[in-house]
């Protein structure tokens, strides 16, 4: 990881190879309003996800952006404006052709009882089947893949509810991948993990982009792990993008201090050459917003 | 196997993607739970058999094997005749049909809501159908077809209920499963209060829609029944196949193309012409929708299975059949009273030895 991000900070990001082989799924929004019932959670966010980056979403608790991600993901319907998907509004696409394009990982599935790693894994095919399943070379391939990658191959026969949280969130991951969608979605991939397994799956979703051209969007809650992963940072804060760009340009302390609250220092890593927050103090109290 | 054929399968250099050693670690993993699977469903069909067997031969008057084929051949033997064709055969292949049809619906219906409680019966669709029942004997005095046809109507009606919950986001199972329990309870309350006011002829007419019973199986209601469990379980065996991919939550299930409102306002369409049609013949036979689901997850563990849930309820219903006929000598219990009794149970040994404390 260290190796590949020394020249970071700088806007001029080679296209990762391999994306161009593949169909560049453009995910956008314009002007999208998303909420639940009367309470609007975005309001009027436009946003282009870079194709073949990764995408880190940051902001405090609230701030919409697992709204985002779920109206990217044709989770929620939209209450103004629009979410496109190579150009076609993602409303009118139907859950299957969504579901081949776009992979998400909610925050929290739910485990079922007793299933193993592959049991669990080969669902992520499901988009590609009818009713009648017929299990296929393709989809053995795509589930050897993704067990390969997300190095869960000698845990492929064991229950998913015996393993450790890391080793779940890379099960998880893994069904994504198999699902092989060129656009991922993934909602705090790194909650309730340790640094350490943080750091594993966070370099595994890196990989993705730089090494396969997938298209990444993930929502974080830490801005320090986002500055580090993230070719692309989006910073919200009620509802609405407050600063978006390279991790370098975005993370300033004035930036810092208006999404989050408080006041901090912003370094700079010697090994990555990106930023690096400490924080202060806060600065805002809790509920003045703007 | 012959000579010719031999040199081109052992390179096979087809498939450079997978290593060899990731599709061997694949089938290993497989192999555990796909023989597992099938020693259950062999087990499982070699049982019910042995069970219709004994059901439908050895009751209070024999019948041997020899003769009953005769008999189902056409021949006549003298009583013997009359006890397998009129008694013991359809009752054992009725017990099959309504404890498959629900067997295959609790264990769909818990699925589908995420809720081992979530049984047709716990959500008061069965009850639904006793109430129904119970009202149009008691108040409106009816007998016979339209009975069964407000029964039906009960059903229904609870099912739409449930179903008006459905739709919308967040905890749309968390909602129908309370809007169950809720009518359940209500429901109870309004056969409780017709027995009340009943005179001891109707009650006695009435308790048939309480406790399931296979006295008075005919011919017909079997015919009825075999062409409804012929059409629907196919349906919902299908349907059943996107159940796995439902399980994870409702937002993961959306995301793998699964269109989630839809697919649970089938299933519970299934469910309850499944649950109305069983219950409409033989009445709400207690707790083997509720039991089926559990039991069949707990022999194949990780995979959803309505097949294995409906195969445990036909082995559970022809086996409480034969148990409510000649347990205690000289009186035939309703076999809604055995698997009541069986079931409160095995409901606590399966809360006791559950595998996973969080319990999914």
């Amino acid at each position: 990881m260290t190796v590949t991000e020394t020249d970071q900070p700088t806007t001029a990001h080679p296209v990762p190879a391999g994306g161009d082989d593949r169909p560049a799924a453009r995910l956008r929004t314009d002007a999208v309003r998303l909420g639940y019932g009367d309470r609007v959670v975005v309001d009027g966010v436009s946003l282009d996800v870079p194709t073949g980056r990764t995408t880190a979403v940051v902001g405090p608790n609230g701030c919409g952006k697992s709204t985002l991600l779920r109206g990217l993901g044709r989770l929620l319907r939209p209450v103004g404006g629009s979410v496109l998907l190579d150009g076609d509004e993602i409303g009118t696409l139907s859950t299957r052709e969504v579901a081949r394009r776009v992979g998400l990982l909610p925050q929290q599935p739910v485990v079922p009882e007793g299933v193993t790693v592959l049991e669990l894994v080969e669902r992520g095919r499901h988009p590609h089947h009818g009713l009648f399943r017929t299990w296929g070379r393709a989809d053995e391939e795509a589930v050897a893949a993704a067990l390969e990658r997300t190095d869960l191959v000698h845990l492929a026969g064991v229950p998913v509810d015996s393993l450790s949280g890391g080793q779940r969130q890379r099960v998880w991951l893994a069904l994504v991948l198999a699902q092989q969608t060129p656009v991922l979605l993934l909602d705090e991939p790194t909650s309730f993990l340790d640094v350490a397994h943080q750091l594993d799956v966070l370099d595994l979703v890196r990989g993705l982009s730089e090494d396969a051209g997938s298209t990444v969007v993930m929502v974080l809650h830490d801005l320090g792990m986002a500055a580090r992963y993230a070719d692309h940072l989006v910073a919200m804060r009620d509802g609405a993008i407050v600063a978006e760009g390279p991790p370098g340009e975005v993370v300033t302390p004035a930036v810092v201090e208006e999404v989050f609250g408080v006041s901090a220092s912003v370094l700079t890593d010697p090994d990555t050459g990106t930023p690096v927050v400490v924080p202060r103090r806060r600065v805002r109290p809790e509920g003045a917003h703007r | 196997m012959t000579a010719a054929t031999r040199p081109t399968a052992p390179t096979a250099p087809t498939a450079p993607a997978a290593p060899r050693s990731t599709a061997d670690a694949l089938a290993a993993a497989r192999r555990g739970p796909r023989r597992r699977r099938a020693v259950v469903v062999g087990v499982l069909l070699v049982l019910l058999v042995a069970l219709v067997l004994v059901r439908a031969l050895l009751g209070d008057y024999r019948v041997s094997f020899v003769d009953a084929v005769r008999i189902i051949g056409g021949a006549e033997i003298p009583v013997a005749s009359f006890i397998l064709m009129e008694s013991t055969l359809p009752r054992a292949v009725m017990a099959v049909l309504c404890g498959a049809a629900f067997g295959a619906a609790g264990g769909a219906f818990q699925v589908m809501l995420r809720n081992p409680l979530a049984s047709p019966d716990i959500l008061g669709l069965t009850l639904g159908a006793s109430a129904a029942a119970v009202v149009s004997v008691v108040a409106l005095g009816l007998r016979g077809t339209p009975v069964t046809v407000a029964a039906l109507g009960g059903s229904v009606l609870v099912a739409l209920v449930i179903l008006s919950q459905a739709g919308g986001g967040g905890s749309a199972t968390g909602r129908m499963v309370l809007v169950g329990v809720a009518l359940a309870a209500g429901l109870s309350a309004v056969v409780h209060w017709m027995l009340v006011r009943s005179s001891i002829y109707q009650a006695q007419e009435a308790l048939v829609w309480l406790s399931g019973s296979l006295n008075s199986v005919t011919w017909t209601d079997i015919g009825r029944l075999l062409v409804l469990d012929a059409l629907l379980l196919p349906v919902l065996l299908a349907l059943s196949g996107r159940l796995p991919v439902l399980v994870l939550g409702d937002d993961l299930a959306a995301a793998l193309g699964v269109r989630v409102p839809a697919l649970r306002i089938g299933v519970t369409l299934l469910v309850v012409a499944l649950v109305a049609a069983a219950t409409a013949v033989v009445g709400p036979i207690a707790f083997v929708g509720f039991l089926s689901g559990p039991i069949a997850r707990r022999l194949v563990p990780g995979r959803p299975s309505v097949g294995i849930a409906a195969l445990v309820g036909a082995v559970v219903v022809v086996g409480a059949d034969h148990l409510s006929a000649y347990a205690v000598p000289d009186t035939a219990l309703p076999v809604g009273l055995v698997t009541g009794l069986l079931g409160a149970p095995v409901l606590l040994w399966m809360l006791r030895t559950r595998s996973t404390p969080e319990g999914r």
